[in-house]
């Protein structure tokens, strides 16, 4: 905690970058666990979707666990781990780190919220941030396709190749904004309301092409559709994309956030957390 | 609620009680009764905006759900997916009303010749009257195009519509059961001493009553028909809801909901309004006749 508060230079840099607007200044920010405005008090409730996916929950499932695929307590896959940093930045310990089930289309919707913040690879966008306050970036993400091996989609090598097939995307994603308005296709591409109705359709071969984030790229073809690749990722759309938490409009909790994960950026600890859970998904092909 | 209408007698109270439109009572000063029903309705109203809008969370809620610029923004791609929406029901519809016939005639058939075709008219109605709709679609469009099959279509559209011709004929077919089996029994009796087969009966003399009859509550029907195709949306088709859900996810304002929902309305509620004077005109009809024709 002594950190944070040497750190206010970085806090109002942090507060910029992420855009809060906050007009206060850096050293009236008390960040201390018993300063904070939390849902439940003296316990950081972080919210995210269930089934908890890799590579951003890791871990599986405990007995009597409620969660799927991987129980986001377990402190194993990037955002959990993520999650757990910021925590203890905040002088949380572990087991006052609770998570709460939460579906993307709850996350922001209007009313009293469950959760401290939401972590559960939610892009930030302008649009978005009027609605919710979201935190400085903890990851900068790009969009990928992946195909069934062997089909005809497989063999094109650029984004104007793929105009003519069938793509699909996940709801609520970037990605089916990244198919609108960058790719253009001429077939209406198909949305899905969760990822495993995407991830049927792409094996049912009822989607050419599914356009996901880059880890998840990963996952989809290591463990949910055999005999899948990806067949590139996309150029980097313009100013960037990144996942930010997401608080309710105007938590001062964003800000003290933003300064833990200032600080996590400058010590390499983020990159860490990053290499430990992610490193497989770098180093996919640009499909120019 | 005594009116005077209730002391009297005859069918014409039964036909008046059916209007909710209708502000005047029976002897009543016409001009008198509007202008209760305006004022009536104008504090209900009120009475609501004020609660709504002092609520709390209202700032809230107005900004999220009543978005004008929101709703202006998304309403062209709203509508064009409705058009997924009214192309499912229409195809469906056809398939409904003719496949559900054929489930109320086999449901007919006597003779304990005809059991096996009984039974499995009324299994299936049992079944898919059973399932919830969003079972049904979610198993036959990503189950049935799983399999592979040379032949078999992948088109989310398709299995959506498949899907609901099957739970809907469930339905109808029940409609149309009880349509068969309100017209009085000797009217087959007659048919059938004049020569006419069992079919011919059905066919020329039961069949065109039955039918008449039910067609208000087929309409009903296919009502809800209209609404559940916002179910194929799950498949991954981009229908209506599913748009809005896009832009709702996009943007993380409620208003595109608002759109896709006054879109829905814009057909539900006519023909809702023409069920209901086709069930009046009907009444009028069978009293006008004094017999049950």
């Amino acid at each position: 905690m002594r950190t944070l508060i040497a750190l206010g230079a970085v806090a109002a840099l942090a507060l910029v970058s992420a855009g809060v607007g906050s007009s206060r200044a850096a050293s009236q920010l008390s960040c201390g666990k018993s300063s904070l405005t939390l849902v439940n008090p003296g316990t950081l409730t972080v919210g995210t979707d269930n089934p908890a996916y890799p590579p951003w929950f890791g871990g599986g499932t405990p007995k009597g666990s409620k969660w799927k695929v991987n129980d986001p307590s377990t402190g194993k896959g990037f955002e959990s781990a993520v999650a757990y940093a910021v925590g203890s930045k905040l002088g949380f310990a572990k087991n006052e780190v609770k998570w709460v089930y939460v579906p993307f289309n709850r996350s922001y919707a209007p009313g009293k919220k469950s959760f401290d913040f939401d972590i559960n690879e939610i892009s930030y966008t302008p649009a978005r941030a009027k609605v919710v306050t979201f935190s400085s970036s903890y990851y900068d993400v790009n969009q990928a396709l992946v195909v069934n091996k062997g089909t005809k989609i497989a063999s094109a090598k650029t984004v104007a190749a793929l105009k003519p097939y069938k793509l699909g995307a996940q709801l609520g994603t970037t990605s089916y904004a990244y198919i609108k308005n960058v790719i253009k296709p001429s077939q209406q591409p198909s949305v899905f309301p969760t990822n495993a109705g995407a991830v049927q359709a792409l094996k049912n071969k009822q989607i050419d092409g599914l356009v996901v984030d880059l880890p998840t790229a990963f996952y989809v073809t290591a463990v949910q559709v055999p005999n899948s690749k990806i067949l590139g990722q996309f150029p980097t759309a313009a100013g960037g994309e990144h996942f930010g938490m997401v608080f309710a409009k105007g938590n001062p909790l964003a800000a003290c956030v933003n300064v833990a994960l200032a600080a996590m950026r400058k010590s390499g600890q983020l990159t860490k957390i990053q290499q430990q859970w992610l490193a497989k998904a770098t180093g996919a092909p640009v499909l120019k | 609620m005594a009116s005077e209408g209730d002391r009297r007698a005859g069918p014409e109270v039964e036909e008046r009680r059916s209007r909710i439109l209708d502000v005047v009572r029976p002897g009543g000063d016409p001009r008198r009764g509007v202008a209760v029903a305006t004022v009536s309705t104008l504090v209900f109203l009120g009475v609501l905006v004020v609660l709504v809008t002092r609520a709390p969370g209202w700032p809230t809620v107005k900004k999220t759900f009543f978005d004008p610029h929101q709703f202006w923004s998304s309403l062209p791609e709203i509508a064009t997916a409705f058009k997924l929406n009214c192309k499912i029901f229409l195809i469906a519809e056809v398939f409904i009303l003719v496949f559900a016939l054929l489930l109320a005639v086999l449901r007919s058939l006597q003779g304990p010749v005809f059991f096996p075709l009984r039974a499995v008219a009324i299994v299936y109605a049992d079944f898919f009257r059973g399932v919830p709709t969003i079972l049904v679609i979610a198993i036959l469009g990503f189950g049935a195009p799983g399999l592979g099959l040379a032949g078999v279509p992948t088109s989310t559209t398709f299995w959506g519509i498949v899907a609901l011709v099957l739970v809907y004929s469930a339905y109808v077919s029940e409609v149309y059961r009880a349509g068969i089996e309100s017209v009085h029994p000797s009217q087959a009796a007659a048919a059938r001493s004049l020569g006419l087969t069992h079919l011919q009966a059905l066919r020329t003399v039961i069949l065109p009553q039955a039918v008449r009859r039910v067609i208000p509550p087929l309409l009903n029907d296919f009502i809800g028909l209209q609404k559940d195709t916002a179910l194929v949306g799950t498949l991954g088709a981009v229908e209506a809801f599913q748009q809005s859900q896009i832009d709702t996810n996009a943007t993380f304002n409620y208003t595109p909901y608002l759109a896709a929902a006054l879109l829905f309305v814009a057909i539900t509620i006519p023909l809702a309004r023409f069920t209901d004077w086709l069930i009046l005109r009907d009444r009028r009809r069978r009293q006008a006749g004094g017999a049950f024709a």
